[in-house]
């Protein structure tokens, strides 16, 4: 039962991966749509960091103080100056650990 | 011309530092979806046939919170119709394949593989196997996520929970969209996405992380009409 629910959603899954690719050509979609498509990075990430940042596991807002926050904010200035994706998770993993650990302990 | 060879070694090195969070996460997600009370061969089955991240595991939570299997495959759809978007984006430089490859490299698009394979093909337009870059972001991807969820259903959630690894997660994609922010457009963008994930949260199936992509779709396209 569970089996062929998970089979489902996978089959759903994969036509969600495959339409535009495959069943699309590239003519049919315009200028000024294909103009649109070059913020698809920029519209869709900040839709899983936000509540990833914002939105505790039980599904409420955070304190404004939460050290979540700040270890985003971290994250963000040395992400912009180092150009470094291990660099910019690290940083904003270590500054959070610091709060969790050691300011709030 | 670099070489298929090359293209695919590229695109495995661009995506393995995103492995810092992909590989926590994936522990987590597999030992949440055994502890949750689910067979463990079928919560494997799940990152074979669904591969698809945090779907697992809204998935397994909808289950086991006695949602019925229609609601649980719903999400599913719509939490990872956001792949739509980046297929839209992808077919440009995909075109040339043949049907059965594009098929088969549909399998293994995933968020982080298309942000790298996207910020590379933008740059190397001329490539003639473009492709075998996407193909080395999204295998190294596949296999880490196997290994990953593997580990966490038979070791259980061995990574200490106190961490808060899952953190990582939000982290990763601030490191893909940061150097956006050197573009006003591109910030009012995300600010609109990330606000509308926010305000829509509690939509019904997970629906936030489709319909702000959309709303945020909408403020980029008034901004290239106003900037004409």
């Amino acid at each position: 039962m569970t089996l062929t629910a998970i089979i489902f959603a996978g089959i759903l899954t994969y036509f969600t991966r495959m339409t535009m690719i495959a069943l699309i050509s590239r003519d049919m979609l315009g200028d000024k749509i294909k103009a649109v498509l070059e913020y698809v990075p920029s519209a869709v990430f900040p839709a899983i960091i936000f509540p990833g940042i914002f939105i505790n596991d039980f599904g409420t807002f955070i304190e404004m103080n939460d050290p979540k926050i700040f270890g985003a904010l971290v994250a963000v200035i040395v992400g912009y100056f180092s150009k470094n994706i291990i660099a910019t998770i690290s940083a904003g993993l270590v500054s959070y650990w610091f709060l969790i650990f050691v300011v709030f302990n | 011309m670099l070489t298929k060879k090359q293209l695919f070694t590229r695109g495995m090195l661009d995506i393995s530092p995103h492995m810092l969070s992909v590989i926590p996460f994936g522990i987590i997600c597999g030992a949440i979806g055994v502890e949750l009370g689910f067979h463990p061969y079928l919560v494997y089955a799940m990152s074979f046939i669904i591969f698809g991240g945090a779907s697992q595991i809204v998935f397994l939570q909808l289950l086991s919170g006695g949602a019925s299997s229609l609601v649980a495959v719903a999400s599913v759809g719509i939490i990872n119709s956001r792949h739509l978007l980046y297929g839209a984006v992808l077919s440009e430089y995909l075109e040339k394949l043949s049907f059965i490859k594009k098929l088969l490299i549909s399998y293994v698009v995933v968020d982080q593989g298309f942000a790298e394979s996207n910020k590379f093909f933008k740059k190397n337009r001329s490539e003639e196997f473009l492709h075998y870059h996407l193909i080395g972001t999204g295998c190294t991807m596949w296999v880490c996520w196997q290994i990953a969820t593997l580990s966490g259903i038979v070791l259980g959630s061995f990574v200490p929970e106190e961490l808060g690894l899952k953190f990582a997660i939000p982290l990763t994609f601030i490191a893909i969209v940061v150097q956006d922010l050197k573009k006003l457009d591109h910030v009012i963008v995300m600010i609109t996405c990330g606000l509308s994930s926010l305000l829509f949260f509690d939509a019904p199936f997970k629906s936030y992380i489709i319909i702000s992509p959309v709303i945020a779709l909408f403020v980029a396209a008034l901004l290239l009409r106003l900037k004409k």
